[in-house]
């Protein structure tokens, strides 16, 4: 007899109750937005039997809303459906970028942000997007629901902070200041479809004298969960993020880096490399930035 | 577990078929409704030859669970051709452009091609290879296939 469920819920309180109950009685339970990642682990590493708990009939993650001091973006929509979102694109073209780079058309009919996050690779090309937009993840639980710092979210290589009777609902993002921008950039050998070699983020915020009063810098796919840069983001703050300060950056990308060897790539191919793209990411939120500044 | 009930619109058709939980759309086309155009490649979502529109978005039925299938419309390579006036232009030209060999990848080109003039009747050539990044062929080295949806967009807006 198969052991294996699948259900949709229509709201929040019966999503929940159904992990709940599932927990309860010792049933794995697996959160299913678009699948792309779950479904290739399902028939290659992991084929073990579990209720498959279909998040994308809910409002709530479907749902994107644009307001005054923070937009929301639900966790379940096709990345492919995000990017048709013109006034989304605006307010984060590196965000959106990093999810466009994810992936073949097909792909982009499915898969979502949320789901990038949940699977909490090191590689993850929208994780460090989220980081330097400071969202923060909105995770629906029994109590009603609570908030994870993007960068704290990911607690380790395919693990992270949600429990078994909990999931994603989506993030809250807060809107940009004038003078913002942002921008992602990653490494892949080839031009399409590949998983990153490494990857860096960068967002700022500069006044109306050009000088950078804001930054954030984060870098993925060189340790073991995406890392926020803080002293990256220091070497820009106080600059007019000038070519100087870019280099400074980059070489604090290079020492935070921890990265591994493996077929993608070596430790100290990938150290240097995530240096360079945070230098030119650098260049790329600067430029933004002096675009958005009335 | 019980077997789960889908009812969904295949190719303008209502269809109404169990399967498990566990089964993907792809499963649920060529095993449970018999419409077997739809090849299996990869089955991890990289070749694309299981293209299909879900709701009128391109997916892979690889990746999609069968039982996600309830209450949706799917277009296959089955749904493509004009009953009346026989192949779809895209379908046409890719026979025309020689643009197949072995012919496994070829339905989810279709799919996706037609998804694409559908949505952008005149593409330039660098959309045409990114829109169909996601569907390998090992046969025809792509330029045919590049070059039939090129001749196929042409023929739907003749006046550009």
């Amino acid at each position: 007899m198969s052991n294996f469920g699948y259900v949709a819920p229509s709201t929040v309180e019966e999503t929940l109750a159904v992990l709940q109950r599932a927990t309860d009685q010792g049933q794995r339970t697996q959160i299913l937005a678009g699948g792309t990642d779950v479904i290739v682990q399902f028939r290659s590493l992991d084929s073990s039997h579990r209720l498959f708990v279909d998040i994308k009939s809910l409002k709530e993650t479907n749902d994107v809303r644009i307001e005054n001091e923070h937009i929301f973006v639900g966790a379940a929509i096709p990345s492919g459906v995000l990017n048709e979102n013109a006034e989304l694109k605006a307010l984060f073209p590196g965000l959106l970028e990093a999810a466009d780079l994810i992936g073949s058309t097909q792909i982009q009919g499915r898969a979502s942000i949320g789901g990038n996050l949940c699977n909490s690779s090191p590689a993850g090309d929208t994780i460090p997007a989220l980081i330097v937009n400071s969202a923060l993840c909105v995770i629906a639980t029994s109590e009603g629901t609570r908030t994870v710092p993007s960068e704290k979210f990911v607690t380790g290589v395919g693990r992270n902070c949600l429990a078994a009777h909990e999931f994603l609902l989506g993030f809250q993002i807060p809107r940009p200041s004038a003078g913002t921008g942002d921008a992602y950039l990653r490494f892949i050998p080839r031009t399409e479809m590949d998983i990153a070699v490494a990857g860096a983020a960068v967002s700022l915020s500069l006044n109306h004298e050009g000088i950078c009063e804001r930054a954030r810098v984060s870098i993925g796919a060189v340790a073991p969960t995406p890392l926020l840069v803080s002293s990256a983001a220091e070497a820009l703050v106080g600059t007019t993020a000038d070519e100087d300060a870019l280099q400074q950056a980059a070489q604090a990308c290079s020492d935070a880096a921890q990265p591994i060897t493996d077929k993608r790539g070596t430790v100290e191919y990938r150290r240097k490399v995530v240096g360079v793209l945070c230098r030119r990411a650098g260049a790329i939120a600067k430029d933004r930035a002096l675009s958005n500044r009335n | 577990m019980s077997k789960i009930y889908v009812s969904a619109t295949v190719n303008g058709r209502p269809e109404d078929v169990l399967c498990e939980a566990h089964q993907t759309l792809l499963d649920l086309l060529r095993d449970e409704i018999g419409l077997t155009g739809t090849k299996e490649g990869c089955g991890t979502g990289d070749c694309g030859a299981c293209t299909v529109l879900l709701d009128d978005r391109l997916v892979c039925s690889c990746l999609v669970l069968a039982p996600e299938a309830d209450g949706k419309e799917i277009t296959t390579v089955e749904g493509i051709a004009d009953s009346q006036d026989g192949l779809h232009v895209v379908q046409q030209k890719l026979l025309e452009h020689a643009a197949l060999q072995c012919g496994v990848c070829t339905p989810g080109f279709v799919v996706a091609a037609k998804a694409l003039l559908d949505k952008d009747p005149n593409p330039d050539e660098k959309t045409i290879r990114y829109w169909l990044a996601g569907n390998l062929c090992r046969c025809t080295g792509y330029d045919k296939i590049i070059r039939a949806v090129q001749d196929a967009a042409q023929e739907l807006t003749p006046t550009k």
